[in-house]
Parts: structure tokens; sequence; C-alpha cells
């Protein structure tokens, strides 16, 4: 069909991606967050956990829910090439979202990062699981990422120590609009990796089992007094 | 002296409220004290404003702040000034409002503690805090207050065999209560397992400053709270009579050594113990009396040792009421009811006031489900500036 052949031009060549092994993580709520990839099918959720905080310009939530809303739409529509998302959850709701792709079989590009609850380091935790996907599962060598808030700043280039490689800006570039580029490399990853990373596998299936179906948050602490469907 | 009597108190939410402005949030607390009072249409009685404040100048760009909050909420012609003493202002306020009274000089104070610390980041929040340290021997060598901290903590623990799993049983204790707390930054209760036993707990509660962890810390936050006082033989008693007043009857203060190095023994929190022996002998107590207490926890170790040192346990073994469960709601000496600044927040200015605050809530019965002492009689807050050198202790009572 003519409409088939088009579509294939417009999609991306894509790498085969080893799947990321899900893990749970004790909160310091003693909540268990189940930390997964997200599958193609489950888009119209993480959309929609998503949409409420297009809205919120506080803590520079609505430029990282734009973003990360049309990465994870991207991915679904086959318009972005080699992507990823991991979910976590608690009870089987978002609490965090994050994205990421590889540029290349040995380069990764960081996306995005995005806690629903507040107060408990799900972004932290979720973010170095990403890091962990790219330099432990796919084996990749250097991630590229940059930080579109203060918040990721500080997580990411304070704390990992990130190498600044925003002078050789323009031929070495994320590729997020131009903001400057910082590498996690192999190195770095495993020079900090003990104090970020961590979780338990296997998962217990039990708990797996509440994490299959996700549901999307009522609430978000990011909008006093918004409750879904009301 | 006259008796001085807490007639009205207000609170805004700790955490983050930096699309605020510093008087913003100052005047959100005294509007809920001027109403808590039920003064809001009689509000010119108020005489004299003290407000406490560490940072407007610095990290906010505004002084001239008490004469803001004054005009902000319609009290002109009242007297107004700012009171700074670190992350002691707050009580220091609150004395110089009773001191006001108690002399004859006026008969109604308000005092308003607020900070606005979120607008900056977070290791320009901790260098403001560290510019009270002494500037040459100290904050030059890059000493900051989790630093102190962390080297309390751990001459503590070689003198008196106190583990990270006692700390972590503080901030449970504190994080249970401040999760009942509606005022609360980390309105969160935490568990032992997740921030200590568990396989994961490395990583969930990492090192600040060895062997202080996250969960070993207060956080930076935002917020206001405000007392209002009055003469308990005044006429102007008459406008309060929508709640059952609360009495401050002891104030001490005491002050030690800048330097910290130049302690005879670091662990001993002199300016603790000499201030909450005058605010005891003011008021006619002895630690025994005490009710429950609000004590400066910035740091969960130093709730132990300031326990000790205010006389509530021996030196040492305030690690040990922990384990027996004490200082919980339904011990013997509920501590940081609060949540304390462990788990409702510390902005510097409004610390002092909170605590106390907290007293009058206690002691009125009006506390949230899960987290009201029994039959409170006295309530004690020690407000700590510095690293132990200039603190405030207050007792307040039921009248």
């Amino acid at each position: 069909m003519i409409i088939d052949e088009l579509e294939k031009k417009l999609r991306p060549p894509e790498l085969e991606l080893k799947p990321y092994p899900p893990k749970v993580i004790t909160l310091a709520s003693g909540e268990k967050m189940v930390v997964r990839e997200a599958r193609r099918e489950e888009v119209g959720v993480l959309l929609g956990t998503v949409y409420p905080l297009l809205g919120v310009p506080k803590d520079f939530y609505d430029i990282v829910a734009s973003r990360i809303y049309a990465e994870i739409l991207g991915w679904y529509r086959y318009r972005v090439a080699n992507e990823f998302v991991l979910v976590g959850a608690i009870d089987g709701v978002i609490v965090g979202i994050v994205n990421s792709r590889l540029a290349s079989k040995d380069i990764g590009m960081s996306y995005h990062t995005i806690a629903i609850k507040r107060g408990l380091r799900v972004g932290a935790q979720l973010f170095a699981a990403k890091m962990e996907h790219h330099i432990e599962i796919l084996g990749q060598k250097e991630v590229l990422i940059v930080a579109e808030s203060p918040i990721g700043f500080k997580r990411w280039m304070i704390e990992y120590d990130l190498e600044n490689r925003e002078d050789k800006y323009p031929e070495f570039r994320h590729e997020l609009g131009g903001v400057p580029t910082y590498v996690l490399t192999t190195e770095l990853y495993n020079a900090v990796r003990d104090q970020k990373v961590t979780g338990t596998r296997p998962v217990d299936t039990e708990l797996l089992a509440t994490a299959d179906k996700l549901k999307m948050p009522d609430e978000y602490p990011q909008i006093p007094g918004y409750k879904r469907g009301k | 002296m006259r008796k001085v009597a807490i007639v009205g108190i207000g609170h805004t939410v700790f955490g983050n409220l930096s699309e605020f402005e510093l008087v913003d949030i100052m005047s959100f607390a005294s509007g809920n004290a001027l109403e808590d009072a039920g003064i809001l249409k009689d509000r010119k009685i108020i005489e004299q404003v003290f407000v406490a404040n560490v940072g407007g100048g610095i990290i906010n760009h505004q002084t001239g702040i008490a004469s803001s909050l004054v005009s902000r909420i319609d009290l002109e012609p009242a007297m107004a000034e700012l009171v700074e003493n670190g992350p002691a202002s707050g009580s220091s306020a609150v004395k110089a409002g009773f001191a006001a009274i108690a002399s004859g000089m006026v008969d109604v104070v308000m005092v308003t503690g607020g900070e606005l610390m979120r607008t900056v980041t977070g290791w320009k929040g901790t260098d403001f805090v560290a510019m009270l340290t002494h500037p040459e021997a100290e904050y030059n060598y890059g000493l900051t207050l989790p630093a102190f901290a962390g080297m309390f903590t751990r001459l503590y623990m070689k003198k008196y065999g106190l583990t990270e799993r006692d700390l972590a049983m503080v901030a449970v204790k504190d994080h249970e209560n401040g999760a009942k707390n509606p005022y609360s930054h980390v309105e969160i209760p935490c568990t032992l397992d997740a921030i200590h036993d568990g396989e994961n707990a490395n990583v969930v509660n990492p090192y600040i400053a060895e062997p202080i962890r996250l969960y070993g810390a207060c956080p930076v936050s935002d917020g206001a709270a405000t007392l209002i006082l009055c003469a308990s033989d005044s006429p102007k008693m008459k406008f309060f009579t929508k709640k059952e007043p609360v009495l401050i009857t002891g104030m001490g203060a005491a002050t030690d050594t800048h330097c910290v190095h130049n302690r005879k023994d670091p662990l001993e929190l002199t300016a603790v113990r000499l201030s909450a022996e005058k605010a005891l002998e003011m008021a006619g107590l002895s630690p025994e009396d005490i009710s429950f207490a609000e004590l400066h926890d910035a740091f969960v170790i130093l709730e132990l040792a300031i326990s000790e040192e205010v006389g509530f346990f021996e030196k040492g073994k305030a690690k040990e009421a922990i384990k027996e469960g004490v200082t919980r709601i339904d011990g013997r000496l509920p501590i940081n009811t609060s949540g304390g600044l462990k788990s409702k927040g510390h902005p510097l200015g409004a610390t002092g006031v909170s605590q106390i605050f907290e007293l009058v809530k206690q002691l009125r019965g009006e506390a949230e489900e899960g987290r009201q002492v029994k039959d409170p009689e006295h309530g004690m807050a020690v407000n700590f500036g510095g690293f132990g050198n200039n603190v405030v202790t207050t007792i307040c009572s039921k009248e």
C-alpha cells in the first residue's frame, strides 16, 4: 500500500535494544517502587500522566512535561529512533517517568526525567536507573545529558560530576536545543554507581504484577486541588 | 514583672514558597494569627511588631522588612523592628516581645518570623547559613553547618557509642509526627527499614556530611509563623476571648564561644544548658515538670544532645530514650511533636516562632489527631543559634 511505503520512509532505522530487567526500590517512606520498562501499548497512560503538568511552570514542569509528552508520542508514532521509556510505579500508579534514546551503538542521548511524587527522590532513582540501562544493560560508552531545570542540574551535573563538553559546541552537542552538553562516561558512572544506583532483582512476582497495569495518578502535588476526572 | 500571655498564633505551610515574596509569607502568617486571636478588625491595638529574619537583605534583596510588614497588613503606627540572631532569631524576637510587655513599655505585641531560602540554589543557601561561622577561623576553611554537625556526630558516636541506626530512629519518630502536621515541609513518614536496615537504604538515604545522612538533616525551607502576645493584667485582654491564653512562664538565653574549637569540650553545649537553666528558674520548674518539648533538630544528633543538655536525660542516654519510645507522642516526654526541624522544616527566622506556635497548639489541645500530647501542662522550646553559640529557651504553660 502506498501509505505503508511512505510511512516506511518516515520511520527511523532502529537498533535492537536489550530489555531493562525490572527492579524494586524501597523508598524512604517504605513504599515499594517498581522500576520497569514501559511498553509501547502503554503510551496512553503515560501521556495521560504527563498531560496535567503541561501547565505547571514551577520547577520547569511545563517544559519537561511538554518535551517528554512529545518524545513519548514520537516513540509511539515511530518518529524517534531507539527510544526507551522507564517508569516508576507504586501499587501500579505511575510516580515518575524517564526516557532516553541511543544516538548510536555507543552513545546515549538522555532525554527527560519527570517525578510526579515529590520528596522521596523518585526522580533521582529513575535517572540512575536510566543511566544503569545505558551503561550496564545496553553497554554504551557515554551518555549525553542536559539539564532544563536547576533541580536537574544539581542532581545530574553536580552529583554525578558530569564532564562538561560545551566547549565542543556545535560539532558535539545534545539534540535538545543547544543547551550546554554534559557527558556521563563509563568511568564517571562507575565512580558513583554504588552511591546512586540501587534496586533489588528479581522483583517478587506478586509485586511485579501490581505494576503490570499502569495507572495514572489521581492527584498531583504540583497541582494543589487537582483531582483526575473532576 | 508582668505576666505575658500568647493570645494568637499563625503559621504558613513550610516548604518551597518561592513563588511568593518574603513579606507575602510573613503577612499570611500574621493574618492567620490576627484571625486566631479574634482581632482582625481591632488589629490596631497592636503597639509593637518584632520581625525575625536572617536572609532578607542577603538572599531576597530586601531590607526594612519590619516596616514593610506593618504597612502590608495595615498596622501603622505600631513600632516595628527586625531581630536577627541567626537560626535563633525567632525566639530572640519573642524574647524581645516578652521583655517589651513584661517591662510595662507596651501591652500588645506581634512577633512574626519568616524566611525565604528556596529562591536561591541549595549550595547558595548552605553558604548563606555558613556566614554565621567565624569568617577567618571557620568559614574560610569551607566549614558549613552540616560539616559541623558531621564532626559533632562523629565525636558523640565515639564518646557515647551512638550508632547510625539510633540516628535513623530519631528521624523515623520525627517524620511520624511531621506527617500528621499540615504545616510540614516533608509531610511524609519514613521507615527504619527504608532509611537504614534495608538493602536500598545506602542510596535512598545517602551521606551528606558523613556520618550524617539525608534523613539526619533538616530540609531547606521557606515559611513564616506569628505569635500575638498580651500582658495578662492589661485591660486589652478583653479583646482576646476567642481562645484560652497560654502563658510564657520562662525565657532564658545564653551565648558560647563563636569558634567551636575554642570550647573545652565541643560536645558540651553550654549555652543550651545555661539558657534552659534560666528559663526553668524563671518558670519555677525542673526538667521533670516539662510535659513535651520542641528541640532544635536541624540535625537529628542535636535533638539527642540538646535533650541531655537541658536535663531531660543523662549525657549519652538520650539514645536509650529513643529506643524505649520515651520521646514518642505517647511516651513519657514527647519531643518534636511538630515533626521538628527535621520533618516540619527550618526557615531560619521562622523556626523559633514556629516552635512556640507548636507549644501553644499542644497546650490548647489543638494538635492534629495522632500528635496531640495527653494533658500537657508545660512545654519547652530550645532554639539553637550558630553551632550552639547563641541559644534561646522558652517555656510555655497553661494558664
